[in-house]
């Protein structure tokens, strides 16, 4: 919200001779977000783990799907560094595997929920009134029930597939996007520049994407990437229940859930696909935590 | 305040209506029929159409719907598919264990996150609050899942001392107790924290100070009371939250309660239960943000003129 007035002269390009001087507010976020230490180590970890997911054909040692009867249940080796699992498939390599999926529907359903609930908040808080007051009553129905029981419904009924996982979870998240966007539209929708986006007759899809969302843009991203990473704990869950994901797909979720049984005797199996869950979801809310504080020092205490 | 109490229980109605048209769209649209569940894969279609047509699924969605609302509203939520009792009867058997769940939840993780969120803003910018901090974002990010299954292998496994399924005795609730109330404990230590910071700075507190009250009493009277009101917003908000999470708990511990309830009805297609269970799920969530309204009231005079001024 801070950003609005340092936006304005640099979207609507007056003051040419400011800005020499003055550097784009995100080099300024930028730099504060340098100075955190946690968050530039959370930023470190989430593109490192980018990375893993990326080339995850070159680092991991075996076919995460490669079964093989005569090595399962290993303990970890130093050929089988987190062990194998019943089916003797590498549980190192289903890990690295594992990130791929994990990354993927994180970013796709907060995409979803973000898009949609983007939509719904900015239009809601643009025209107000009736329009206004129903989507957030909308919302109000959504947020009534938990979000992991709405996701277990929605994947329920429209059945177990990557596809249907994304949309649970986006749907479920959509309120949040729906509230933000709407908190920040209503603080940008009379300001100066908005009047004057009206006076030139800029239709309102127009001054919608054009001059209120980029001035909406910080909580929005704050938002998004702790929503990745509860988007990421929520399919994770979902997996797990035997709802998202399914076997032999190597996914984080499913491989605790399958785990599971060979506890007592195999706990590798369950101990390293949660110490990778962990991880993920860890970086991306410490750089969330960092990137709201650089976004909006005023919150900063 | 009864006034304001009523109304916003009147304002619960239309949110309620809203949940049941979400999930009863939501069951519909599954692909599944139900009526070809029941009988299994050895039924004739002509069964299966008898069937259809007893359990109304031949009439149109709307008047469907309009059964299903009126029904409820008599507090008759449909037979269950799978085991052919009320519906409401099997939810009113299972919610006695998930209240007693989420409330030791929340008990833990107030009792907790409370005292470790104060600490970490007493000792601000040190290593304790560091600890504290991180030790509350780690409980944020780790799934509550796999929380449960190493709290099992290392107390029930290892070190045999609980019991990993049951519901039988006080052991069996401590390690479910930590797993639906750590995320909570979480959100509650760092809101503390912050709101904490905020408090202490305000000059009631250093006025307090001035006039020679003991640190104890400053902080018991004086900013505690004044850090209550965000915690419990958050906290009202999480239980809510937490409620979803019996699903996880119930499911690892083997526990018969509400959210077990609902992923098994989810697994067998029995959608009267579907539909019932989220929908007494969302009643609760909207009892909770009640008393959590209520409770503002108490704790915070301002706010308890201001109903009353309301009149």
């Amino acid at each position: 919200m801070t950003m609005s007035e340092k936006t304005v002269p640099a979207s609507s390009g007056s003051g040419g001779a400011l800005r020499e001087k003055r550097r784009s507010p995100w080099w300024e976020v930028w730099r504060r977000l340098r100075r955190n230490k946690a968050a530039v180590a959370g930023m470190t970890v989430v593109i490192l783990l980018l990375f893993v997911a990326v080339f995850a054909p070159l680092i991991a040692p075996y076919d995460p799907n490669q079964t093989n009867i005569k090595i399962r249940l290993q303990p970890p080796s130093a050929e089988h560094l987190m062990g194998t699992d019943n089916f003797g498939r590498d549980m190192f390599s289903r890990v690295i595997y594992g990130s791929r999926i994990s990354l993927y529907v994180g970013f796709i359903a907060v995409g979803i929920g973000a898009v949609f609930g983007g939509i719904l908040g900015a239009v809601g808080g643009y025209y107000g009134g009736r329009l206004d007051n129903f989507i957030m009553r909308c919302m109000d129905v959504l947020l009534a029930i938990p979000q992991i029981i709405l996701a277990i419904a929605i994947v329920g009924a429209l059945g177990t597939s990557l596809l249907n996982l994304m949309i649970a979870v986006g749907i479920s998240q959509l309120p949040r996007y729906a509230r933000v966007v709407r908190a920040s539209t209503l603080t940008v929708r009379g300001q100066e520049f908005v009047e004057a986006a009206k006076a030139i007759g800029a239709s309102d899809t127009r001054i919608i994407l054009e001059n209120i969302l980029p001035n909406c843009m910080a909580p929005i991203i704050v938002q998004s990437t702790l929503g990745v990473a509860q988007a990421i704990l929520a399919a994770a869950t979902l997996s797990f229940l035997g709802l998202g994901i399914q076997p032999p797909t190597a996914e984080w979720g499913s491989m605790l859930s399958s785990g599971r049984q060979f506890l007592r005797n195999a706990p590798y199996l369950t101990f390293f696909p949660g110490v990778a869950i962990s991880i993920v979801v860890l970086a991306l809310n410490i750089f969330g935590d960092g990137l709201r504080d650089s976004l909006d020092p005023k919150l900063r205490q | 305040m009864l006034r304001y109490f009523t109304k916003r229980l009147i304002f619960l109605i239309p949110v309620l209506l809203g949940v049941s048209i979400v999930i009863f769209a939501i069951v519909h649209l599954a692909p599944g029929d139900p009526a070809e569940v029941m009988l299994g894969p050895s039924a004739t279609q002509e069964d299966i159409g008898k069937l259809r047509e007893q359990l109304g699924l031949t009439k149109p969605l709307y008047v469907q719907y309009w059964i299903f609302l009126t029904n409820a509203l008599k507090g008759d939520l449909g037979r269950s598919i799978k085991s052919n009792a009320p519906v409401l009867e099997e939810i009113l058997e299972r919610f006695p264990a998930t209240l007693t769940l989420a409330s030791l939840g929340m008990l833990f993780a107030i009792t907790v996150g409370l005292p470790l969120g104060v600490l970490a803003a007493l000792k601000q910018n040190t290593w304790v609050d560091a600890l504290c901090s991180f030790f509350a974002l780690v409980g944020f990010s780790i799934p509550n899942f796999w929380v449960g299954l190493m709290l099992m292998l290392l107390l029930s496994i290892t070190i045999p001392i609980l019991p990993s399924s049951g519901f039988d005795s006080w052991k069996n609730l401590i390690m479910p107790t930590i797993v639906l109330g750590i995320q909570t404990m979480a959100v509650i230590a760092r809101m503390t924290r912050s709101s904490m910071l905020e408090v202490i700075r305000q000059d009631y507190v250093r006025t307090a100070r001035a006039k020679g009250i003991s640190d104890r009493l400053v902080l018991t009277r004086h900013i505690l009371t004044n850090v209550m009101i965000p915690v419990v917003t958050i906290a009202g908000i999480y239980f809510g939250h937490s409620l979803g999470g019996v699903v996880i708990t119930e499911t690892i511990f083997s526990i018969p309660g509400l959210g077990r309830l609902i992923v098994d009805a989810i697994r067998a297609q029995d959608y009267p239960v579907v539909q019932g269970g989220v929908l007494f799920f969302a009643l609760c969530v909207g009892i909770v943000n009640l008393l959590v309204d209520l409770l503002y009231a108490v704790l915070d005079p301002r706010i308890k003129a201001q109903y009353r001024s309301a009149k």
